[in-house]
């Protein structure tokens, strides 16, 4: 049977009625892996055996009657810069290729835990740098809709495959849109929870302030069963929130009465392209009829938020990526034969283009003489943006739009000039900015058939408001159905 | 905030102990000047009194308590040292004399 | 010219910690290379830092010893630069917001107490170690110690002679031992001390070009360097040259500093708040209870030894240079014994054997209240203070106490007048020319006469009663 096609939680469903078994739906999804792979290419490694090895594992637990977990059974993959022992860990990077990693990320083990079966790794950009995972130093991955268009990024491989039915679900990390972005562009639900909701131990890191994982998932039921795993307090990260973690399928009723939805104007304006606006438009009005309040909200410091962001990252990148140097791990180039060699022969060879621009960006900004007129600055501004969503939060529950102003795009079209690219994670950087939750989800097709991706911001730890608001959108507008795959 | 030039590109690829060939250098200086004058739209804003965000979240006082745990083995350590001599990690000669 | 030096000091010490600053690893100094690290001090990709709760306490333990304000809101910072030891290649430090700021500490020298101002302290982790004993143009590194918890000590240019450093670092040293706050080992490199040295023309308001004196193995080491660097100043400015400034390194055996190669990078460490920890806030009831639980310092502890022993200023500054050996005197004075005969004995013959068998006093064979039961026996004249030295080596020996020892050795003191009597008696029949002397006015020979019955007692005799009997015996006609 096609197991490949259903939902996480029909698969809990059809475990824990014993009709199917983890193996069996394992090799449902391997197999399917193997049909689409060629056309999507979004799988960096599959761990067929381990992954076989894991179902079997999980049938015996069911077998001998025992609670075998939350997600028994669900076969997940994984976005290449988590750390795990089975298998690479390379962060799609020339400079970490053949990489293992020793400890697996608190993320990777909680979902071990919870029974899930790892299917294997996904593509990116490289460290997480890019909207179109163009930048990985292993492959392109295609867009399940449409083979000429990218499938977004930086976690575009997690979106592609949950898209093209190669996981039941996948991890991603968002930045400043690297989750929410290709889950739009790629029609599946992505989210980025709260900073501090899931754990960062393990994740490798791009700009430490803004990254967060998140699971990236065929509908909305299955995000909320997803953060049930992922979410909670971390002794090995000291920014993750030691709040209490409520059971996010709760919420999941349809009702949205007294629920009050923020539309801010500077997210609804020309660079918007028209099938988007219609799209997201049409799912907001529809939440009125389930008892919704829209309201016109203002973010007015919005238009900020790309160059904040491109500073705040850079920055904490230049530092974060630092340490590959081929002294502990990492390639370091064969012919280095002194000490500043080794450095900037390795780090020159092993890392794309794309992140040397950012290093130097972000050595730039901190450099002395600069660090109070950018750094300084951008963290100034940061705080204007977080005060522009405290005051809109009191006014509404939840804020609406878009969540890329286009759909995806062709391969080409934005790699010539970084600033293009950087401006398509326009509505997505804000949220990382300001460490709120945010979330995507499908609300429809452009004529040419690829999705749109509506988004949800929610106030600080309230996850909550967003599955359910994005739950009742779900209901109101039905699913926009699968790619065209073979 | 200046106009990004050649030099600048020199001596931040240093600090970042990156390599880039003259063409390159021409490229990213106009590259990161694009950026920068982008993100010049930054000085628009008067931020004065504005307190910088230096965190994501509103934490103080994370702490562990100093109780020693397990190590990793030491083959697990080394495993991924491009050298090694299986004691330590073998870099090239460090010429300072830094050592103490 | 006449000139005056200006120095001031970096210390960096190791906080004694059992685990590290950011990880659970062991920070114990002896163990093979790579085998107390973990991915955490690795620095291995994913890795996040989690800061150690005794760092704080200490730190700020150290802050209140020298004074300083403790700040209410301190951060880490991360010091980006390149080193093979440094495993993020940015060190977690504290830059613009150090825990501990503006303190000072009194140093006295010559008898005149100087106040030497301490700019900041602050927390950072150390560095790997790098060995260059592998050959074949290459060298090892050792992540051992990445990562054990490092603080920073500065303090102003208030340093004025090489004896002035040797004091400061003294006084400094004494009270981070007192604190437990840092082995202090300065040969292991639990200890580092850095000069900034210069001079200029006495009365001159500006300061002279300063040269950086790194690495030096041991206290006198650095207070040699820094009188070697400031000779080597004025010589340089009297011969019209000028200084250039550098980092310089000691060759001990050659007894001079030399010019040391720079690293590679600028000091551009651009800086920038750590966004992996969260800001330190010190309240003031934490600092209180840290203060509460401070320890006597050596200044307050040698007054008061001082005023509560009646020990001479010298004598208490021996007893107090270390927390172990002044806590040894008080118990031993606590267990009865007169505090100033303790205090002869710890200073002299218990070091005595503590130095020639290279022990440390808090691993001393003999406990303080055994000391006290010796120092008992003499009191109650049950044995000489010469028979006594003999005793406490013993003691140290075998570590018995002072009363088997006497027993066993049948060393009890003739205290019996008769007794003795009869050897004094037999003493001056023996000695019939020293006895007329004796009589004839020459009283120096008493000594003589004194140590032929001590001889015939094996030195039991009681010196006092010993001293009467024969007194009296000599006078009769």
């Amino acid at each position: 049977m096609a197991w490949y096609g259903k939902t996480a939680h029909e698969l809990i469903e059809a475990v824990s009625q014993r009709q199917a078994s983890a193996v069996e739906i394992a090799e449902s999804y391997l197999g399917r892996i193997e049909a689409v792979e060629p056309r999507v290419d979004a799988f960096t490694q599959v761990w067929r055996d381990s992954a076989l090895e894991q179902a079997a594992r999980v049938d015996a637990r069911i077998a001998r009657g025992e609670n075998a977990g939350p997600l028994a059974g669900v076969p997940v993959a994984l976005k290449e810069l988590l750390c795990t022992v089975e298998g690479e860990t390379t962060c799609a990077s020339r400079i970490l290729a053949g990489f293992r990693s020793p400890y697996d990320a608190t993320a990777v083990q909680r979902l071990k835990a919870a029974g899930a079966v790892l299917l294997g790794k996904l593509n990116m950009d490289e460290f997480a740098m890019g909207s179109s995972t163009e930048n990985s130093a292993i492959k392109l991955t295609r867009n399940p809709w449409n083979p000429e268009c990218v499938p977004g990024g930086s976690s575009g491989g997690s979106a592609a495959a949950v898209a093209a039915d190669e996981c039941a679900f996948s991890l991603g990390s968002d930045t400043g849109g690297s989750i929410r972005q290709p889950a739009a562009l790629c029609g599946c639900v992505g989210m980025k929870p709260t900073y501090g909701r899931v754990s960062r131990f393990g994740l490798v890191a791009f700009a430490s302030s803004l990254d967060q994982i998140g699971p990236l998932t065929k509908d909305v039921r299955d995000c909320a069963l997803a953060l049930n795993v992922l979410c909670g307090h971390d002794p090995m990260d000291s920014t993750s929130a030691d709040v209490p973690v409520p059971d996010f399928t709760r919420g999941l009723d349809g009702d949205m009465r007294g629920v009050r939805v923020g539309l801010p104007r500077e997210f609804f304006t020309d660079a918007l392209s028209g099938e988007v606006r219609e799209h997201v438009e049409a799912t907001v009005k529809a939440l009125e009829a389930r008892g919704a309040e829209l309201r016109e909200v203002s973010l007015p410091h919005s238009e900020y938020a790309v160059a904040t962001y491109y500073i705040v990252c850079t920055a904490e990148a230049s530092a974060n990526l630092a340490r590959f140097d081929g002294v502990r791990y990492g390639f370091r180039h064969p012919e280095a034969k002194t000490m500043l060699d080794m450095y900037v022969m390795s780090k020159t060879g092993g890392f794309g283009p794309e992140v040397q621009r950012r290093i130097l960006l972000g050595t730039y900004v901190l450099s002395s003489g600069y660090y109070d007129a950018y750094y300084l600055k951008a963290q100034q501004v940061r705080t204007l943006i977080k005060r522009d969503f405290d005051r809109a939060f009191e006014q509404v529950d939840v804020i609406a739009g878009p969540t890329s102003p286009t759909p995806a795009f062709r391969f080409g079209e934005k790699t010539a000039d970084p600033l293009t690219m950087y401006l398509s994670d326009i509505y997505t950087i804000s949220c990382n900015l300001a460490a709120l939750p945010g979330l995507s989800l499908p609300c429809g097709l452009t004529a040419s058939g690829l999705p749109v991706g509506l988004q949800l911001l929610g106030r600080p730890f309230d996850e909550e408001m967003l599955l359910r608001v994005a739950h009742c959108c779900e209901q109101l507008r039905g699913g926009i159905g699968k790619p065209p795959l073979a | 905030m200046s106009q990004i030039t050649v030099e600048d590109v020199e001596y931040i690829a240093g600090l970042a102990q990156l390599e880039v060939d003259a063409a390159t250098k021409a490229r990213l200086t106009e590259e990161l000047g694009k950026i920068l004058g982008y993100v010049a739209k930054l000085n628009e804003l008067d931020t004065r009194d504005v307190p910088p965000m230096m965190h994501a979240l509103e934490m103080r006082n994370v702490f562990r308590e100093d109780e020693a745990g397990p190590s990793l083995p030491r083959d697990l350590a080394l495993r991924a040292a491009p050298s090694h001599d299986g004691q330590y990690f073998i870099v090239p000669r460090i010429l300072d004399t830094d050592e103490v | 010219m006449a000139y005056e030096a200006v120095i001031g000091m970096e210390v960096h010490v190791e906080i004694n910690t059992r685990s590290k600053v950011f990880c659970a690893c062991s920070t114990a100094f002896d163990a093979p290379p790579n085998t107390n690290v973990c991915p955490v001090c690795l620095g291995m990709p994913g890795v996040l830092p989690v800061l150690n709760r005794e760092m704080v306490n200490k730190t700020v333990a150290v802050g209140l010893a020298l004074n300083c304000r403790i700040s209410r809101w301190s951060k880490m910072d991360r010091k980006n630069y390149f080193y093979p030891d440094l495993a993020k290649n940015y060190q977690i430090s504290q830059y613009d917001l150090p825990l501990c700021q503006e303190g000072f500490l009194d140093i006295e020298v010559d008898g005149a107490t100087r106040r030497i101002g301490i700019t900041r302290a602050h927390m950072e982790e150390d560095t790997a170690r790098n060995t260059h004993s592998i050959g074949g143009g290459q060298s090892g590194v050792d992540f051992n110690r990445a990562g054990v918890p490092l603080l920073e000590i500065v303090t102003e240019p208030d340093l004025r002679s090489a004896d002035e450093v040797y004091a400061y670092l003294t006084m400094l040293k004494q009270i981070l031992e007192y604190l437990d706050a840092s082995d202090c080992n300065i040969e292991e490199g639990s200890l580092r001390a850095e000069a900034n040295v210069s001079v200029r023309p006495v009365g001159a308001q500006t300061l002279g070009v300063k040269t950086e004196i790194k690495n030096v193995a041991s206290l006198h080491g650095v207070t040699k360097a820094v009188e070697y660097e400031i000779a080597r100043h004025v010589r340089v400015l009297d011969e019209g040259g000028t200084i250039t400034q550098e980092t310089r390194g000691w060759d001990a055996d050659r007894g001079l500093t030399f010019s040391q190669r720079q690293k590679e990078s600028a000091h551009d460490y651009h800086y920038f708040p750590e966004p992996d920890l969260a800001p330190i806030v010190v309240d003031e009831a934490w600092e209180q209870r840290i203060r509460e639980g401070l320890p006597e310092l050596p200044a307050a502890r040698r007054s008061r030894f001082s005023d509560q022993y009646g020990l001479s200023t010298y004598d208490a500054a021996i007893l107090t240079a270390t927390r172990a050996m002044a806590d040894y005197f008080e118990a031993t004075a606590a267990c009865g014994a007169d505090p100033k005969q303790a205090a002869n004995w710890i200073m002299g013959d218990l070091q005595a054997l503590l130095t020639l068998s290279a022990m440390d006093i808090r691993a001393c064979p003999v406990q303080p209240d055994a000391l006290a039961g010796m120092i008992a026996l003499i009191d109650d004249g049950t044995i000489s203070g010469k028979i006594g030295k003999d005793v406490l080596g013993e003691m140290f020996a075998t570590g018995k106490t002072a009363r088997a020892i006497v027993e066993a050795k049948g060393l009890t003191q003739i205290s019996d007048a008769d007794a003795l009597r009869a050897v004094i008696l037999e003493v001056i029949e023996k000695n019939p020319a020293q006895v007329e002397q004796y009589r004839s006015g020459k009283e120096k020979v008493l000594g003589f006469l004194v140590g032929q019955v001590m001889r015939a007692t094996q030195g039991k005799a009681n010196p006092r009663l010993l001293n009467d009997v024969l007194l009296a015996e000599l006078r009769k006609p």
